[in-house]
């Protein structure tokens, strides 16, 4: 315990979040905390997540009541030693609110990351970087794929977070978010080639990998392929462990151009339907309507799932991969089986309970601990 | 412009075609065969096959409420016209458009049309078409004399001439506008009119083929080499009422029996070749008689055809919607 | 993806659709500017600016400057769709569609049913509406209902910079007349919007926020003003479902009706006329579907049945405003 006093700030979760509502408290004020305890609940226009404890001690004020929303940036509440008198409490809080404003805020985030692009092997393919490592050589960093349709804001909840200890890119792939849609051909291997391609292009020599779903099977297919480069894989609901897979969710997703057809195709995705909000729906239709995105999701869907499984199930190649792999998955994942998690080791899978194919949105903060943890050890 | 033996029989047989086809309409309106009403071409055909004769399909026309003639002589389906103006559902328009607006975009013919000077405007845009994608096709508006009052082809004369675009204004004038007389409702002539647009015009017998052949070609091969549109002002005498059913009162008592009699454009078309010696008369009673069976046919088919089915009401309003 | 004005979304849209398809022409009155004048080329690229710059990219030859003629340059452009090309043709002010409207209603809507389906004619005509520039009863009518009455016309009303760039790409593609219709006093409204080419299908109602009280269905100009109506509420407790139609013809009825049975009481904005106008009409859908789920009477927030006056004062009242929508909203309430 230190007296340290640390402030419960709006955190910023996706490139388009601007304000938060702190829609419920989780615990008491004079509640001790651990570190990575749920304090309170916080709605964005896009989805709600829990705001965990930065760190151990006491909650010491609840600063914004349940139902307002505030700038990000802004106060929520503070945390400290049980020790540390309620004078320097108040006397913190006052200073923090004195120089916090809105503007201020405004312009901070402006000045925040942004996403920015590369051209990988003749492809503009965009990115976002989070982190500088604490400035430690020879720190590999993080490099998260995302998996079909998704893009770079799946991260959300894990990037900062992950960036406190290493440099955290988060990258779309060919044919997604920001990235460019023409000219996408192939499935796995062709992607895994973008994404060394990536690499190269930054100049990243080895770096650790987290694969969301499809993009789960690109970690693997380049950690095969370039076994030195890899320093772990961390494998999210992954594809590439064996055939199965929802293909009504992938030939759904395509389809889908309306929002009712979008919000029920998304719904299969989260253990909580409730998760998916109208902004979330909205944002996805917006990729959805550019132009180019429709046939290189065809493209990519074709090669890798034609009729109806997988076709690049890559287990045989798990041994050739040098770096060790973990998988985390949500029990209850509608579009690829838990049991797929059964091709790694006992002690590398993790399965948690009240998650779905999202299980590193809805159980984020479990989630980026099974990730830090792994990448400290590999 | 010398016309060969073939073209000349084939002009004979779209004059033929229309007239037939027209008299038919007459002879089956007023047995009642056929809904709602129509506007007969008969005794100008002249004008539509004299200046039709020398597009094809890369070239568009549009038409008049009287476009049986202009549809027949631009190489839209006889018998497909005939099932329209009866309302069948194998209609050339699957029997939702009739008399008035029988179309048939393949072949050029952008449509009779129920409004007096609903064609030149579009005409101007077919034109436009064609000058952008570089086709060498030309446009022509028929409009008759009402329609030259209309505002719309004024407008159209003048932005035909700005864009210099290839199109070819056919004012039909048959004395009449409905029961108004073009003698009073038109102020000026029409070839003064187009010469204040700087648009080059031709004044026309319209019983005269030839005259007409001939000046159609001149304007619509200056059309095609990029010198902009012209103007044929044709005077012609309809047949019948100005629509079936008009009594004609307006007209002087046996205008168009003397007509018939001294000026019909097949017969005068019959005396040039034949004192020409180009075409034998048995040749043009042959295509007369030719012709006939293939209106009959077209009459005894739309008779039989059955209506369009009622799920039709709701199609066609839209590509999609 | 960058912020870009309505305006310039607009002009975006056409460029983009320019250079896909060689097909795509511009036309209308002053579209360039200068035409034969003897000042500069481009000089104005439209009365207000929408069309600059496509001239010099894309040749005197797609992008046409018209005489003042609009009965024979929009018949121009429904004959020339009907031949081959995809025209997207400038009525200035909709207020003109009085000189051309044979050309629309009774020609472009009517070919594919008269010719039995066998005509395609994929014009677009973009035209300026709405109130609010003091441009008086000629200059700031909003006909787009007149246009939804006609059976084979699509009409498209965007809200924003983001809807009008994927509304007017979308018009450009779409197979059947299209009238597009532009709130002059939106031009300067920015907003985020991908920089790549993207469709937003017709017949898709935008919900713009959603709320458990009130569903507010607003067009065009006004979906901004139901917004600031439903912030405005929100304060007080109420919250409001925000349905922004995006096309009048087709129109997502269905979401309508889904809104309305999930919140039980309808407010219709709308700036155009109140007799058969959208609200009038939304209304009656509402109440022949939804009826036993509505638990207030339905309100309509409409100007007056009047033209559009000149005076400052008086063009003020006559707009719908944030403020009147959300009384209607509290009255619904009550």
């Amino acid at each position: 315990m230190t007296s340290e006093i640390k402030a419960l700030a709006m955190p910023k979760w996706g490139l388009a979040m601007t304000e938060g509502a702190v829609t419920a408290w989780l615990v008491e004020e004079g509640a001790t905390l651990r570190e990575g305890d749920e304090i309170l609940e916080i709605e964005t226009t896009k989805i709600t997540n829990v705001y965990e404890s930065p760190a151990a001690g006491t909650l010491r004020r609840r600063v914004v009541a349940a139902g307002e929303t505030v700038p990000v940036g802004a106060l929520l509440g503070v945390v400290a030693d049980a020790s540390v008198p309620d004078t320097e409490i108040d006397a913190f809080v006052a200073r923090f609110q004195e120089e916090f404003s809105v503007e201020a805020a405004a312009s901070a985030e402006a000045a925040g990351p942004e996403p920015r692009f590369v051209d990988a092997g003749g492809q503009r393919l965009r990115y976002l970087v989070m982190g500088d490592g604490k400035g430690e050589e020879g720190v590999a960093p993080l490099v998260l794929i995302h998996g079909f349709g998704g893009d770079l804001n799946n991260w959300q909840f894990n990037q900062p977070m992950l960036a406190e200890d290493r440099p955290v890119y988060a990258l779309d792939l060919p044919g997604h978010g920001g990235s460019a849609k023409h000219g996408v051909v192939g499935g796995v291997p062709e992607l895994a080639r973008a994404v060394r391609d990536f690499l190269n292009a930054l100049g990243i020599q080895r770096a650790h990998l987290g694969g969301h779903s499809m993009g789960g099977a690109v970690a693997l297919h380049l950690a095969a392929e370039e076994p030195a480069r890899v320093a772990s894989v961390t494998l999210v609901c992954s594809a590439g462990l064996g055939h199965d897979i929802n293909i009504d969710y992938i030939e759904g997703f395509i389809a889908a151009d309306r929002r009712k057809e979008m919000k029920s195709v998304l719904e299969t995705l989260f253990a909580d339907a409730s998760l998916v909000s109208r902004d979330m729906v909205e944002e996805l239709l917006k990729y959805k309507r550019l132009d180019g995105v429709a046939s290189a999701l065809r493209a990519i869907a074709d090669a890798s799932f034609a009729d109806g499984r997988q076709s690049h199930v890559l287990v045989d190649r798990l041994e050739g991969v040098g770096a060790p792999v973990q998988a985390v998955w949500g029990a209850a994942d509608r579009i690829i089986p838990a049991a797929h998690a059964r091709t790694v080791p006992a002690e590398r899978r993790h399965v948690l309970d009240g998650a779905g194919h999202m299980v590193h949105m809805e159980k984020a903060g479990e989630f980026n601990r099974l990730m830090s943890d792994f990448m400290s050890m590999a | 412009m010398q016309l060969n033996r073939e073209e000349l029989l084939q002009s004979y047989r779209t004059m033929c075609t229309i007239r037939e086809f027209e008299e038919r309409v007459h002879t089956e309106f007023s047995e009642g065969g056929i809904p709602g009403f129509v506007h007969l071409y008969a005794g100008e055909e002249a004008s539509a096959v004299g200046v039709c004769s020398h597009l094809d399909d890369r070239d568009n026309i549009a038409s008049t409420h009287r476009g049986h003639g202009h549809c027949i002589a631009k190489g839209c389906d006889v018998v497909g016209m005939m099932k329209e103006i009866f309302g069948r559902g194998d209609g050339l328009c699957g029997g939702k458009g009739g008399s008035m607006h029988i179309a048939d975009l393949s072949r050029g013919m952008m449509g009779a049309n129920g409004i007096v000077g609903g064609g030149p405007p579009l005409i101007c845009g077919a034109a436009l078409t064609a000058k952008t994608l570089k086709t060498g096709g030309v446009a022509v508006a028929f409009v008759g004399d009402g329609a030259s009052n209309q505002g719309t082809t004024l407008e159209s004369f003048n932005l035909a001439k700005v864009w210099n675009l290839p199109v070819i204004f056919v004012v039909e004038d048959n004395g009449y506008a409905e029961a108004t007389a073009s003698a009073w409702s038109v102020a000026g002539t029409q070839a003064k009119r187009a010469a204040a647009f700087g648009m080059t015009a031709h004044e026309l017998d319209g019983n005269d083929f030839f005259a007409i052949h001939q000046a159609a070609g001149e304007v619509i091969e200056r059309a095609r080499d990029g010198g902009g549109p012209s103007l044929l002002h044709v005077k012609l005498t309809r047949y019948f009422g100005h629509f079936e059913g008009d009594a004609m009162s307006y007209r002087a008592p046996g205008e168009v029996e003397t007509a018939r009699r001294e000026r019909d454009p097949l017969k005068f078309f019959r005396q040039r070749v034949t004192a020409a010696g180009l075409l034998e008369p048995a040749q043009l009673d042959g295509i007369e008689s030719e012709v006939r069976s293939l209106i009959d046919q077209s009459v005894s088919l739309s008779k039989s055809a059955p209506a369009p089915s009622p799920e039709r009401l709701l199609t066609d309003v839209y590509v999609s919607y | 993806m960058s912020k870009k004005s309505y305006r310039q979304a607009i002009n975006e849209a056409l460029a983009q659709e320019m250079r896909r398809d060689p097909t795509v022409i511009v036309m209308g009155e002053d579209n360039v500017g200068g035409m034969g004048a003897p000042g500069e080329d481009d000089a104005w690229g439209g009365v207000l600016g929408v069309t600059k710059g496509l001239m010099p990219e894309f040749g005197r030859d797609r992008v046409l400057d018209t005489p003042i003629t609009e009965s024979a340059f929009i018949g121009a452009a429904v004959g020339a769709a009907a031949t081959g090309l995809r025209p997207v043709a400038e009525l200035m002010f909709v207020d003109f569609l009085g000189v051309c409207f044979d050309q629309i209603f009774n020609q472009a809507a009517k070919f594919r049913y008269m010719f039995g389906g066998k005509a395609v004619t994929p014009v677009v005509i973009r035209t300026m509406y709405g109130a609010g520039f003091r441009a008086a009863s000629q200059h700031s009518q909003c006909l787009y209902p007149i246009f939804t009455h006609i059976p084979g016309l699509k009409v498209v009303v965007p809200s924003s910079a983001y809807e009008a760039k994927g509304l007017l790409i979308q018009s450009i593609r779409d197979n059947d007349p299209v009238i597009f219709l532009e709130h002059k006093v939106l031009y300067d409204e920015i907003e985020e919007v991908p920089d790549e080419p993207y469709t937003i299908p017709f017949g898709e109602a935008n919900l713009t926020r959603e709320g458990d009280h009130v569903t507010i269905v607003a067009l065009g100009r006004m979906v901004g003003f139901a917004n600031k109506a439903a912030d405005m509420l929100e304060k007080e407790g109420i919250t409001c479902t925000v349905v922004d139609p995006r096309t009048t013809s087709p129109l997502d009825e269905d979401t309508i009706i889904e809104a309305v049975e999930d919140t039980g009481r309808l407010v219709v904005v709308d700036e155009a006329s109140p007799r058969c106008g959208m609200a009038a009409d939304i209304s009656a859908l509402v109440a022949q579907s939804a009826f036993k789920a509505l638990k207030a009477p339905i309100l309509m927030v409409t100007p007056p049945h009047t033209p559009v006056p000149f005076a400052p004062e008086l063009e003020d009242a006559y707009i719908p405003t944030p403020d009147k929508i959300a009384d209607a909203v509290r009255r619904v309430m009550a």
